[in-house]
């Protein structure tokens, strides 16, 4: 049984011939261990497909948690900070969860199955803190990561898509909505959800018939302009429609070495997410603890003037630093140069005008800009088509 | 006669940066070492033609970064070349592989769990905490919590606020670090025996505590608290073996105008109307300096080389008490060419790693329990590498030389001396432990050095032939290392100090406790410190 040195090289996803063959460029990086595409041919051609036809995105290497058993309901309410019990049977949830102290792990999404039949997706991986929580409860959570293969169908034209491939009165699936299929004799689960703000789809399906799924829907969603996206293009998105990245904007609390470093869901903006009329729930104690002595941080979307991206930069409110940005990008469709920051509070408040230090190079030479910028209430994409049902055509 | 101004008794690590650093600040340094080699445990000798063994110490982290910038070692031969891999090999014929690269390390841990692969990353970051709390302190005398000194009560805030900055939790993990066994302490991660197994030698390593014994937690944070070119835990090759290290500290020590006189065993260090005066060597030479620094261990320094008379009675007491007790031996092998081993590739990434054979904390413990009756472990622990992968100096090309840490080893079989049957009976344990795993291992055998704790005391001086000079318990660290009251490097006699790593921060080839005793007698004569600041963590 002697194990090659290549049994621990990266592993592919079951789309990867697809992908590999659509690589033109040949931009890849690593995620959780697979090979992935940053881009395919052209992060703003890929970046506009997302919005203005359909932009097709590989996440099969999501980590992705089954959770089922008599208590799977009540554990997940034990575990997140949002009223599990309102995500009825065919739908699906966004939600972060805390540890102990009240610091965010990681946030996901919470897919109903059945009446006991949760899926978790999540960034990070979460069997260590999922299995440690489930003590005492009736629940079995499996690893299903490597079992499920998933594409996310993102774009004006994506419901056009999918009907072209067959997939009958998909438009009239409603945001956060999940159904079935039958592909080929295997389940093909749709949900209406994604990482791009825009009207979109996730494809969830056994990876054996992965590539016949790519195919068919390439070749439905030709005359609706379809194009595979990769991890950069994706990222530009999520920044104009205010999503945050795990391990970008916030780190998980588990993985925080130095103090102080962990952020609670106040303070990430996600305080919509808490339900503090759950009776209990993992970190309700530390977080009733900070809504009434106050958080330390806030995080803030920021229109910053002029057009050079504030990548890395400082954040000042007149001489004195007061936080620094974790996301930030010039936005294509809203035309608007957008950054996320994290402020020290009680700076960041609706209105506040701040300055961006920024520094951007050209041919070598560096220059440092101050650009003013503005606290803004909301992300600056958020189109009418992500909301409707139905879906409309383009 | 000419008087230096300090004598430094032991060419090791400790006791060259020690005398490097006295020397930079000016002082005219003479090192002392007893046998016709310096390095004292770390050295690279010759016992077969054309192989170099690291026949003490094998592999480097510990090593302070500071210094061997500061002391110039690479100028002077000094590289140190990190490795990856390591693999435990299973009874069942799988095996657990070490990667370095994340990704692969998760992968590897969910072939036997999915859980233990996700909760290593928790288990990552809590070390790292601890390791973060210890590092700063390396390169500094440890405070003495009862003075009242300023600089004491300031250190001593510092390292509370960096306590409390931990929180609670991280508090109660400090507790747990300094005071669990690595064995009950790993249960809080992981579920699969060989995991634990593989990660548990760490806090065993050159310890006379098994798996289950309290304390051995903190061994474990011990070997993680190096880094090499700030990978924190990271361990690498000194090209040229051990012997590097210590070759390069004596030139950059002799480029400061240090002396050294090899075979020079000391006898006695001289003392008159309470107060240092030199040495008296075995062979009747004496050599005279108000400065007499031991890097040899509490033991040999308090109740060997000084005089009882000489000393308070407290002290010869604690000296006697004083835990350092052997639990180790070594093999040192020329090998004809590179073996194969079951489950893995000839020439695999793993091998190049530290490999070991026990696959269960409950076999761990069961090596220890033949320790504990007298005798050395049926089912050794191993430790072993395979340096020449990665440093052509060592083997002729084609050719292999093999590093083999054994625990566990007793200082003395049931009570009595090793005997020369013991010593082939320790020796055929450990090759029949590899040879279970590697077939063609025992035909490709040209030399073997065979070192049981008996030959470690006999030919390095080491009690016991104690890696650490005294055990890295907490009852034994920081301000009570080696006693409470002598912590701060400073002997109980006017101009006698303590530069071994019977001191703080303790053992493993880190130099440190060298150039902390430096400071603290620079400080002492009035001197312009010489020795740098600890890096900061960031």
């Amino acid at each position: 049984m002697n194990r090659k040195h290549g049994d621990i090289m990266m592993l592919e996803t079951p789309f990867h011939s697809r992908v590999a063959a659509l690589n033109e460029i040949n931009e890849w990086d690593g995620w959780a261990g697979y090979t992935t595409p940053t881009a395919y041919f052209d992060v703003e051609l890929e970046y506009f497909a997302v919005r203005s036809t359909t932009g097709v995105f590989d996440l099969s290497p999501m980590n992705k948690y089954r959770i089922t058993g008599p208590d799977a309901q009540a554990y997940l309410d034990r575990v997140m900070t949002r009223n599990i019990s309102k995500i009825s049977v065919g739908r699906v949830g966004y939600s972060v969860w805390c540890n102990d102290a009240g610091q965010v792990l990681d946030d996901g999404t919470i897919f109903r199955l059945g009446e006991s039949d949760y899926r978790l997706c999540s960034y990070a991986r979460a069997m260590d803190w999922l299995s440690w929580c489930a003590m005492g409860f009736d629940v079995h959570i499996d690893d299903e990561s490597d079992g499920v293969a998933a594409l996310a169908v993102q774009g004006p034209t994506s419901c056009s898509c999918l009907k072209a491939m067959g997939l009958n009165a998909i438009e009239e699936l409603k945001p956060f909505g999940l159904t079935h299929f039958d592909f080929e004799g295997e389940d093909l689960m749709v949900s209406r959800t994604g990482f791009t703000g825009d009207l979109g789809y996730e494809l969830w399906i056994a990876p054996h018939k992965a590539e016949a799924l790519w195919d068919k829907l390439f070749a439905a969603g030709k005359p609706y302009m379809i194009k595979p996206i990769g991890s950069s293009a994706l990222n530009l998105a999520r920044i104009e429609t205010g999503f945050l990245q795990a391990g970008v904007d916030f780190v998980s609390a588990q993985d925080a070495v130095r103090p102080g470093r962990s952020r609670s869901p106040f303070e990430l903006g996600l305080g919509w997410l808490v339900d503090m009329n759950k009776p209990v729930f993992n970190g309700k104690k530390a977080l009733q603890r900070e809504q009434k002595e106050g958080s330390r941080y806030r995080f803030v979307i920021l229109d910053v003037e002029g057009n050079k991206p504030a990548h890395n930069s400082f954040i000042f409110k007149g001489k004195k630093q007061v936080g620094t940005v974790t996301s930030a990008a010039w936005c294509p469709t809203a035309k608007s140069n957008v950054a996320f920051a994290q402020l020290e509070m009680p700076h960041g408040q609706v209105g506040d005008e701040l300055v961006a230090e920024i520094y951007y190079e050209r041919e070598l030479q560096w220059t440092r800009v101050l650009a003013p910028c503005k606290v803004i209430d909301s992300a600056v994409f958020n189109p009418e088509r992500r909301r409707m049902t139905p879906a409309p055509a383009f | 006669m000419k008087k230096y101004d300090a004598i430094v008794i032991g060419a090791g690590h400790n006791g060259l940066s020690n005398g490097a650093y006295l020397a930079k600040a000016g002082l005219d340094v003479l090192v002392l070492e007893r046998n016709s080699y310096i390095g004292g445990a770390t050295v690279s000798r010759e016992l077969h033609k054309d192989w170099t063994y690291s026949n003490c110490s094998y592999v480097c982290s510990l090593l302070r970064p500071e210094i061997v910038r500061d002391l110039e070692l690479p100028r002077h031969g000094l590289q140190v070349v990190p490795y990856g891999g390591g693999v435990t090999f299973m009874q069942n014929g799988d095996h657990f592989g070490n990667y370095f690269d994340h990704e692969r390390q998760h992968r590897e841990m969910a072939r036997f769990s999915k859980r233990d692969a996700n909760a290593y990353e928790r288990y990552s970051a809590d070390v790292q905490k601890q390791t973060r709390l210890i590092r700063p302190y390396l390169l500094r005398r440890p405070p003495d919590p009862t003075s009242l000194k300023l600089r004491d009560l300031k250190d001593l805030a510092e390292f509370a606020g960096s306590f409390t900055a931990l929180g609670e939790e991280g508090l109660a993990d400090t507790l747990k670090f300094w005071t669990k066994s690595v064995g009950d302490y790993l249960e809080e991660y992981f579920e699969t025996d060989v995991i634990k197994a593989h990660l548990a030698g760490s806090g065993i390593i050159g310890t006379a505590l098994g798996v289950y014994s309290p304390g051995t937690a903190y061994v474990l944070l011990h070997h993680y608290m190096g880094d090499v070119d700030g990978n924190v835990g990271s361990w690498g090759f000194a090209r040229g073996g051990m012997g590097a290290v210590s070759g390069s500290l004596a030139k950059s020590y002799q480029s400061f105008g240090g002396e050294i006189v090899c075979d020079a065993d000391v006898e006695r260090i001289l003392v008159k109307g309470g107060r240092t005066v030199g040495v008296a060597l075995k062979n009747g030479d004496e050599y005279h300096a108000d400065i007499v620094v031991s890097n040899l261990d509490p033991k040999r320094t308090f109740l060997d080389v000084m005089d009882a008379s000489d000393l308070p009675a407290d002290v010869v007491k604690k000296a006697e008490n004083f835990k350092i007790r052997g639990s180790s031996g070594k093999l040192n092998i020329a090998l004809d060419g590179l073996p194969t081993f079951n489950g893995i590739e000839k020439g695999s990434p793993l091998g190049v790693g530290d490999m070991h054979f026990t696959d269960s904390l409950e076999r761990m413990e069961r090596a220890y329990d033949d320790w504990k009756a007298g005798t050395w472990s049926k089912d050794p622990y191993l430790d072993m590498l395979i340096p020449s992968q990665n440093d052509p100096t060592l083997a002729p090309p084609g050719k292999h030389m093999m590093t083999v840490f054994v625990q566990y080893a007793p200082p003395k079989i049931n009570g009595g001396e090793w005997t020369a049957e013991d010593k082939a009976g320790f020796e055929k344990s450990v090759l029949d432990q590899i040879g279970r795993y590697s077939p063609d291992f025992k035909d490709l055998i040209l030399h073997c050095e065979t070192r049981t704790p008996a030959e470690i005391e006999a030919e390095v001086g080491l009690t016991e032939g104690n890696i650490f000079q005294g055990e890295l318990t907490f009852d034994q660290l920081l301000f009570n290392r080696p006693f409470p009251g002598y912590a701060q490097y400073r002997g109980p006699v006017q101009g006698m100090y303590m530069c071994g790593s019977g001191t703080h921060p303790g053992g493993g080839v880190m130099s440190a406790p060298g150039a902390n005793a430096a400071r603290e007698i620079l400080r002492d004569l009035n001197q312009t410190n010489t020795v740098p600041e600890g890096y900061a963590d960031d």
